[in-house]
């Protein structure tokens, strides 16, 4: 019998066209787009509380948030505003605006303001860095400056449990680990306490967290609420190699990546995809447990993004955007110091002086050089 | 006198009861359309009727109730959202505590509409006195064989369940109501799926406010075209308009939709005027969450027309001058109020409320009121205005439900229309902190 496919649905992502499967979300699409093109990868919407694996996730961080210009072929009219794309559904004919729409950037870059409200950059001594989503989020999207100067919410340190650390200061309400929790862990002991931005991730009154899979909300959370205790500040990600492995577990697939410092397995966790979302949650035992290279199979080394902190200077200079001529033409009509010289705005003038000021710097280090 | 639908026997002793509200010709929608009508001629009138939700979307019922799903083998419900929490709005309470059968009638006809025989009436947590009082109506209809099993012998079984609220403005929102009605955390779901697909425990679910149930025996009764007779436009039917704040009359009051703001505001049969003494300031036509209004864009428009109750004019002009009617809440200042502090109050129900489950709305929100505070004590500078403005932008249309919308209006508008008092609180730290302080513009301050 011949099998039978489900029509499949075109869509105008960023003006390049994709045909997708009914069903597929445009966050989706676009991620098929750059699967097929690695030099289109920054065209996907940044995702912070979706997370595939997790059925119901997403919507809620808003940083997906993508200009819908044309509903379907069939009802072309604009939809009336941003759509979240993780959760919104591809319609025959849909023309999607993300990178291309100014607006789509401008709203990206205010979550990331709001997003660190109440979230501590505390990169340097946080376990997540490196592997932290928001600081990507940040680092891709925001502005070097906030305009926040009131205070900010900190919690006290709870204890939930011998494996997983629970810093709530850091937390932005994802709530992936709550539906990791409903999802994949034999007994909820979690959830989302208060309202507003009094939120927290907290227990039922402090109780533990204590189920063989409950280190997967540690692999689940984008930014370093959660974190392995035992792991915490053993090591920086970018000094650690990571391996893929397997073992016959009882409980879960048992493959794992291994992060190795020298010869030591100094963390275990579930093998993660090119989004960053685990493809098979482990359990506790593989996780915690076996840290011992002879307790696995060693497949090779894990293959690592050329844009991951690990294998390339991800923050450095080589990514960041030199300022342009534009800016320099602003921060001159900025500093206007009456010191007594005159100061030229116009393009033309300043391009001019730059050059001479390059040839003379040019001929000053020669001049050195040759001293 | 204007015509009155809900509050015609609203004083008459003992209309809470059962036998007197029968006496007043109570219940006699539900023998009309449960042995003379079928569901789709019920859902018919309230097409042809044109009535608008009346929890302040305005979105047209009949046409809600066209959207509704119908799967073989799945129960659809219908649920009254009597979660009334909005600042200034308080006439679903005033209808419900008064004269309660009403709303029974009207979930009956509404429910026998669209073929549910498992409704819902969700009450606000703080309002459980309401909840005896529902209760109470529902045993004596009951007793009486207006629900339950077959009712009036027709075969048509419906039985009614009053729910309070856990207390959050938030459950007021639909789909947060369904979640909290389902026992979960009252946080608004995304949409699509929209409930009359997938609602209450996954199956089709129409929401409607009290005020738009209530509505319904007398669409029945007298047809759903004398009831479009009623109004003005697209706005059809009566209104009830709590109206409060500075005025002689504060109460709840209906009106025909199309009365003129002039009317309702300054005549002796409705809210009397400004109190003695004071002038006009600003009004809040549509409850806390709608673009507050000054003084002289109140009773006319932008265009020189004379500005009416009802949907369309309250909105002429959009959110540049004008507003929404919203749930009704009609809330008036005169010139001893202070705008900014008024703003930071409405700032500080809407942080208090928000859901924290959308980013935007869970720190923007806290955010707008910190800096609405500061200025309203003296800490304020001058771009504090801008980045308010600036915050509520990001804020609106980019949250999952409405409430990040709601807190943004009040402090976009405040600032549109007010923006001198703002100035005035900044450049005047130590004497706009002061206590009862107000900006009089070119007058002196108080």
């Amino acid at each position: 019998m011949e099998e039978i496919k489900p029509q499949l649905l075109k869509i105008t992502f960023d003006g390049i066209e994709v045909e997708v499967e009914p069903g597929t979300t445009i966050l989706q699409a676009a991620r098929k787009i750059a699967e097929a093109d690695d030099a289109q990868a920054h065209i996907v919407p940044p995702a912070m509380c979706y997370y595939k694996p997790l059925p119901a996730s997403g919507g809620k961080c808003r940083a997906c948030l993508v200009k819908v210009s044309q509903g379907s072929a069939k009802d072309p009219r604009p939809m009336p505003k941003l759509v979240p794309s993780c959760i919104t559904q591809v319609q025959d004919g849909m023309v999607v605006e993300n990178s291309t729409n100014p607006g789509v950037l401008d709203t990206r870059k205010a979550i990331v303001e709001f997003l660190l409200i109440n979230h501590p950059l505390d990169c340097p001594i946080c376990d997540q860095a490196g592997e932290c989503h928001l600081q990507d989020f940040a680092f891709e999207h925001g502005s070097a400056k906030t305009r926040y100067e009131e205070e900010r919410r900190t919690f006290d340190k709870i204890d939930i449990g011998p494996y997983v650390q629970l810093h709530m200061t850091r937390c932005i309400l994802c709530y992936r680990c709550v539906y990791t929790a409903d999802q994949v862990t034999n007994k909820r002991e979690h959830g989302v306490m208060g309202r507003g931005d009094a939120s927290e991730i907290s227990t039922y009154i402090e109780k533990s967290i204590d189920n063989d899979f409950s280190g997967n909300i540690i692999d689940v959370c984008p930014v370093g609420a959660l974190t392995d205790k035992t792991y915490r500040f053993k090591n920086r990600v970018w000094f650690t190699k990571p391996e893929d492995a397997h073992c016959n577990c009882e409980k879960c697939s048992g493959k794992v990546t291994l992060w190795y410092r020298g010869d030591e397995v100094i963390r275990v966790t579930a093998r993660k995809n090119t989004w960053g979302e685990v493809n098979e949650f482990i359990c506790n035992t593989c996780r915690f447990e076996r840290k011992k290279t002879s307790e696995w199979v060693l497949e090779g080394p894990s293959k690592v993004k050329r844009s991951s902190v690990i294998s390339a200077n991800k923050y450095g200079s080589n990514l960041v955007k030199k300022p342009d001529f534009a800016l320099k033409l602003a921060a001159s009509q900025f500093k206007k110091i009456d010191d007594g010289r005159e100061y030229v705005t116009d393009e033309e003038t300043i391009r001019h002086q730059s050059v001479e000021n390059n040839d003379k710097a040019n001929h000053r280090s020669l001049l050195a050089n040759n001293n | 006198m204007a015509k009155k639908i809900l509050t015609e026997h609203i004083n008459v002793p003992g209309i809470e009861t059962f036998d007197v509200y029968r006496q007043h010709g109570g219940y006699a929608a539900v023998e009309k359309a449960l042995k003379t009508m079928t569901p789709d001629e019920v859902v018919e009138e309230a097409k042809k009727s044109g009535v608008r939700g009346r929890g302040g979307a305005g979105f047209p019922m009949g046409m809600k109730w066209g959207f509704l799903a119908k799967p073989e083998g799945i129960p659809r419900y219908l649920v009254c959202n009597a979660d009334e929490s909005e600042p200034g709005t308080f006439k679903d309470h005033h209808l419900m505590r008064s004269i309660p059968h009403l709303l029974i009638e009207g979930m009956i006809v509404s429910s026998f509409a669209l073929g549910a025989h498992k409704s819902f009436i969700y009450v606000r947590g703080e309002l459980l006195y309401v909840v005896r009082i529902l209760e109470q109506a529902i045993a004596e209809a009951t007793a009486k064989g207006f629900l339950g099993k077959n009712i009036l012998g027709t075969g048509y079984d419906l039985e009614l369940v009053v729910q309070p609220g856990g207390g959050a403005y938030i459950c007021g929102e639909e789909t947060a109501l369904l979640e909290s009605l389902e026992g979960k955390r009252g946080n608004p779901r995304n949409k699509p799926p929209f409930p009359a697909v997938k609602g209450l425990y996954q199956s089709p679910t129409v929401v409607n406010n009290v005020e738009s149930i209530a509505n319904m025996p007398w669409i029945i009764n007298n047809g759903g075209d004398a009831y479009a007779a009623i109004g003005i436009g697209r706005s059809t039917g009566t209104k009830l308009i709590s109206a409060s704040g500075h005025i002689r009359k504060p109460g709840v009051y209906e009106i025909e939709l199309g009365v003129s703001v002039d009317e309702f505001l300054n005549s002796d049969e409705y809210c009397g005027g400004v109190r003695d003494g004071h002038y006009l300031k600003a009004l809040v036509a549509g409850g806390s969450s709608v673009p507050i209004l000054p003084a002289h864009l109140i009773t006319k428009t932008a265009n020189g027309e004379d500005r009416l109750m009802s949907y369309e004019s309250l909105s002429d002009g959009g959110f540049a001058t004008g507003t929404m009617l919203g749930s009704g809440g009609f809330i008036v200042f005169d010139e001893t109020a202070c705008i900014v502090r008024n703003t930071w109050n409405f700032a500080r129900f809407y942080h208090h409320e928000s859901c924290g489950q959308c980013s935007p709305c869970r720190e923007g929100t806290g955010w707008m009121e910190k800096v609405l505070h500061r200025i309203e004590h003296g800490h304020g500078s001058m771009h504090d205005i801008d980045l308010l403005v600036d915050i509520s932008k990001k804020i609106e249309g980019n949250t999952i439900c409405p409430l990040g919308d709601a807190a943004a209006w009040p402090v976009a508008s405040a600032i549109r229309h007010f923006r001198d008092e703002f100035v005035w609180h900044i450049t005047n730290p130590q004497e706009a902190s002061r206590p009862g302080a107000v900006y009089m513009g070119d007058l002196a301050v108080a």
